[in-house]
């Protein structure tokens, strides 16, 4: 499948070591800065940073479209069509986290040099789990995005909850980490290589019921599990949506998600492909419980980061469903569908920080409560996005779920999708609920709601997005096959 | 049939686009333009459909009006529709409702009226689409789609218990289509990645595939008839819908559920529809016969009416199931006059409503003395619904009775007991509203029927009346799509 060429290749790599200079030079800018200058140096340079980044990245499979994958450090670093696809989706996810969260931070004296450097480092870490074609490579950018989050959760430092946020996040973090480490080093010693194409090749011709590799792969299964959230492992999803400020729920919530699907993707299918049938029960057991506990356990929430973070759990279920058809469609049904989750789940957590003003969070769903009369024009905007999440047509949260399900009813797991379909029944209560309280109840608070031109505009852009994706989903989803087919 | 016709993206568009011009005058002062916006995208919407009537070939029983462009290529889903002689006449018949729907709403809507506008002139467009779509998943896009306008026209202008109603409403819908949705990714597997429903006609499938798949889609579909027992959210939505929702839903979204059984039931698992006949007949017939028995309790009026569309469109599914022409007519017939006669009992009452706000038949009673051009409309509509000879409530019943005793006697004669109860539960109100001595001070205080409420009621009358006394028109459209569809379910899937 590959050959590893004998060459650093480092031009390969250069929108990352861009991505890095650039952190650099952020960090003596943030430090040389006057007070007054700094918010807005920061912000352009970010936002300049990533965009140029994306850029570069569509210049480059415009000129090279027919591309399968290229190598470069030795193999250990790969560029093909998914990651180019992650990586593009990726940096514009953290651009659109950044200017979201502007008016937040600013307001609570949080918009810092610290901040974007975090978040910035963490996008660097995303972009090499993307890219890893090697188990230390991966394990490298996992740990760079994992320490930039926990530092971020806990960059209220004077927050009792946010402090306990980061550290359950920490604690979980670091066992999870840990097994996954574990299971990798299982899966050394069955093949005697940490190279994801050298495993695969060992793996589809002697190895694939070799008890060593399925040991090694439920703690990677483990693993990966408590970075993506699902149940049993997603103890530390509620709490640390729930604890960490909004902007940084709103981070983690995003573009680690489509990280983690690349992330799953190099070490499930790229190189343990040829071990489908033992990783596929382990994502159905996962799957169907995430499917149950975050749906019907979201009923019960009050406060809507909860609901969204038990939301995220379910909606990481129906990811599973995808993943776990272990076919080229039922992967790029995935990475269609995480796609348009970080989509949704920016517009949602957008909303709230719309809402969120200087000393008031508009965490809880009553802060919802007639907000059609408030503003027609956001409550529309929120019942796009909710409906999207629950799965309605004609928006693009329709598209991906029909196509996961698609991917699993291919697989042969009829009573999984009739399973999902019947918890996304429940969900939609809870999505329901939002629009009910905006357009069925009373307001109960009345002030304007005010937010600088870039901000409304990129929440209608991301909210219509879903519903202009939504009539015309054929593009993307192309896309995502099309990067799929020449990845793997 | 490929031609390029753009008639039926007329009718779902047209009325969408002036939703969405509707939506943007929501100010205060513009409260009036958006009325007339509305009235002249309804009636746009009607006009572009009118084509559908005029150019119809009633002996083609193939899909007519054909558009099919490729619109997600990934999953080979095209934008396709067409119509035949079983969905046709929905078509008109939504686009025509929506008008009445818009000119009832005219002085009564008071609060967010763009709103409340924009959401029947899009849920029109949508309904078009259902009836329209000859992909499955450009018809289940429709039939998603539709239950967003119509769960905020229930939450946002209902009455006191509105909420539930609402969410009920949503969640019981939404299981039964998501249901289908499975279904429709099982039959796109088994045809080898299609979603073009004349292809799931076509493909050979086991019995134990068809059984599942009938009952996916029957879960669906009988949650939108609805038929018992899960009616339950039927009575709920009604009473506490506005005027125009009632309207709508009874009169348009009932008929959706039926629609399926004839799109996607018979044709696609034929054997099974056989075979689950019995099963389907008892069910509408306890549709008919309860249902009526519980109408005869209520005392609210526009539960009454709900009942009582329920016990109607038992009578649909009836007159499918016994697989013979005179039946599966006789339910389309029956499907048509209902949206007819429903809409006018609901319209009626929202006449009432409007003035005493109250719906409890208690609350009236010598209407008649202050309202007489209302009791002359009420009386006729009335009689229409329980079904009296030469107005259209009697052309489809009378023809369901008659397939039915060509199967069974005591099918027919089950369902002839409705003919009874529903005159018996519709005249007693009828006598109990508009008849005796004038019973409070709010009827006494009554006006009659001014000039708009005159307009729509009369056009219902005309309607009704013309349906009952000349329904042939009627008839021969659907008749070539009806045999073709009885042909195919005598054949059979299983070889």
């Amino acid at each position: 499948m590959s050959v590893s060429i004998p060459n650093m290749n480092f031009l390969l790599a250069a929108p990352e070591i861009f991505l890095l200079i650039m952190t650099c030079v952020i960090m003596l800018v943030d430090l040389y800065s006057s007070a007054e200058k700094r918010e807005g140096r920061l912000l352009f340079l970010s936002i300049f940073t990533l965009l140029v980044f994306t850029m570069r990245l569509a210049v480059d499979s415009y000129y090279e479209p027919n591309v399968f994958a290229r190598y470069a450090f030795n193999g250990m670093f790969v560029v093909d069509g998914m990651a180019v696809i992650l990586k593009a989706a990726i940096a514009i996810a953290v651009a659109m986290v950044i200017i979201y969260s502007r008016a937040y931070l600013v307001a609570r004296n949080m918009f810092t040099g610290e901040f974007i450097l975090l978040i910035l480092f963490a996008t660097l870490g995303m972009m090499i789990m993307v890219s890893a074609n090697h188990f230390v490579t991966l394990y490298l950018g996992l740990e760079l995005l994992a320490l930039s989050s926990y530092a971020m959760v806990a960059l209220n430092r004077d927050s009792v909850t946010s402090s306990e946020a980061a550290m359950k996040y920490f604690i979980l973090g670091a066992l999870a980490s840990g097994l996954l480490l574990y299971g990798l080093s299982m899966v050394y010693g069955a093949t005697g290589s940490l190279d994801v194409a050298k495993v695969a090749k060992v793996i589809d011709y002697s190895r694939a019921n070799d008890p060593l590799v399925t040991f090694g792969l439920v703690f990677v299964v483990a693993g990966l599990a408590f970075k993506l959230g699902v149940v049993p492992f997603h103890m530390w999803v509620p709490d640390v949506y729930h604890g960490a400020p909004t902007p940084m729920t709103l981070f983690i919530g995003s573009a680690p998600k489509i990280a983690a699907f690349g992330f799953i993707m190099r070490i499930l299918a790229d190189s343990m492909g040829g071990a489908v049938a033992d990783w596929q029960d382990m994502l159905v057991i996962l799957a169907a419980l995430s499917l149950a506990l975050g749906n019907i356990i979201a009923i019960a929430q009050t406060n809507l980061k909860r609901m969204l973070a038990y939301s995220t759990i379910s909606h990481m279920g129906f990811l599973l469903l995808g993943i776990l058809a272990g076919t080229k469609n039922g992967y790029s049904s995935g990475m269609f569908y995480i796609i348009t989750y970080v989509l949704m789940t920016l517009a949602a957590f957008g909303m709230i920080m719309l809402l969120s003003r200087a000393g008031f969070e508009a965490d809880n769903l009553d802060d919802f409560k007639g907000l059609n009369q408030r503003s027609p024009w956001y409550a529309f905007l929120m019942l796009i996005v909710m409906f999207s999440m629950a799965g309605i047509p004609p928006f693009l949260g329709f598209w991906a779920k029909l196509a996961v399900l698609e991917g699993a009813l291919n697989a042969g797991y009829t009573w999984l999708v009739v399973f999902a379909v019947l918890m996304s029944v429940i969900g939609a209560f809870y999505y329901l609920r939002i629009v009910k309280l905006m357009y069925f109840d009373e307001p109960t608070d009345n002030s304007p709601i005010v937010a600088a031109a870039g901000f409304r505009g990129l929440l209608a852009t991301n909210a219509l997005a879903l519903l202009v994706l939504g009539l015309f989903p054929g593009l993307l989803m192309t896309a995502c096959l099309n990067a799929i087919q020449r990845s793997l | 049939m490929q031609s390029s016709s753009i008639t039926l993206s007329l009718t779902i568009w047209v009325p969408i686009l002036a939703g969405v011009l509707t939506l943007f005058l929501n100010s205060e002062r513009q409260k009036d333009s958006a009325r007339w916006v509305a009235l002249i995208g309804s009636i746009l919407g009607l006009a572009v459909a009118i084509p559908l009537w005029t150019g119809f070939d009633n002996a083609s029983s193939a899909m007519q009006f054909v558009e099919r462009t490729s619109w997600v290529s990934r999953f080979n889903i095209n934008y396709a529709l067409g119509v035949d002689g079983i969905s046709m006449l929905f078509v008109l018949l939504n686009s025509f409702t929506t008008i009445l729907v818009v000119i009832a709403a005219w002085e009564v809507i008071q609060d967010k009226v763009s709103q409340y506008l924009a959401a029947f002139l899009i849920m029109s467009g949508l309904i078009n689409g259902v009836f329209a779509a000859t992909d499955a998943i450009l018809f289940y896009l429709f039939f998603e789609a539709m239950l967003i306008p119509m769960f905020l026209i229930i939450g946002v202008w209902g009455g006191p218990r509105r909420v539930y109603a609402a969410v009920k409403f949503f969640l019981y819908t939404l299981l039964g289509s998501l249901l289908m949705l499975a279904a429709l990714i099982y039959l796109y597997n088994v045809t080898n990645g299609s979603f073009d429903i004349s292809d799931y006609h076509r493909v050979p499938l086991g019995m134990t595939a068809q059984t599942l798949l009938f009952f996916a889609f029957f879960a669906s579909f009988s949650v939108k008839v609805p038929m018992w027992p899960v009616h339950t959210w039927l009575p709920d939505a009604h009473v506490e819908a506005p005027t125009g929702g009632s309207v709508i839903l009874a009169a348009i979204t009932l008929k959706i559920g039926a629609y399926g059984f004839l799109r996607f039931n018979l044709p696609i698992a034929p054997d099974a529809s056989h075979a689950l006949a019995g099963f389907m007949i008892t069910l509408s017939l306890i549709a008919v016969v309860y249902i009526g028995f519980v109408a005869l309790a209520q005392t609210d009026m526009k539960k009454l009416v709900a009942y009582s569309s329920i016990s109607h469109m038992g009578f649909v599914t009836l007159g499918f199931f016994i697989f013979n022409a005179q039946g599966m007519e006789g339910g389309l017939v029956q499907m048509v006059s209902h949206g007819f006669i429903s809409a006018a009992m609901f319209l009626c009452i929202g006449v009432l409503y409007d003035r005493v706000h109250s719906r409890e038949i208690s609350a009236y009673g010598g209407v008649v003395n202050t309202m007489p051009k209302f009791a002359f409309f009420a009386v006729l509509f009335g009689m229409a619904n329980s079904g009296l000879p030469a107005t259209s409530g009697f052309v489809g019943e009378f023809m369901v009775i008659l397939g039915a005793m060509k199967v069974n006697f005591w099918f027919a004669f089950a369902a002839a007991i409705t003919l009874i109860l529903g005159a018996a539960y519709t005249l007693w109100m009828v006598k109990r509203v508009v008849f005796g001595d004038i019973a409070n001070d709010d009827v006494r205080a009554l006006k009659d029927l001014n000039g708009r409420e005159m307009l729509f009621l009369s056009i219902l009358a005309i309607a009704v009346l013309v349906m009952g006394i000349w329904p042939q028109p009627f008839t021969d459209v659907m008749h070539s799509s009806v045999d073709a569809l009885l042909k195919h379910v005598a054949t059979g899937k299983l070889n």
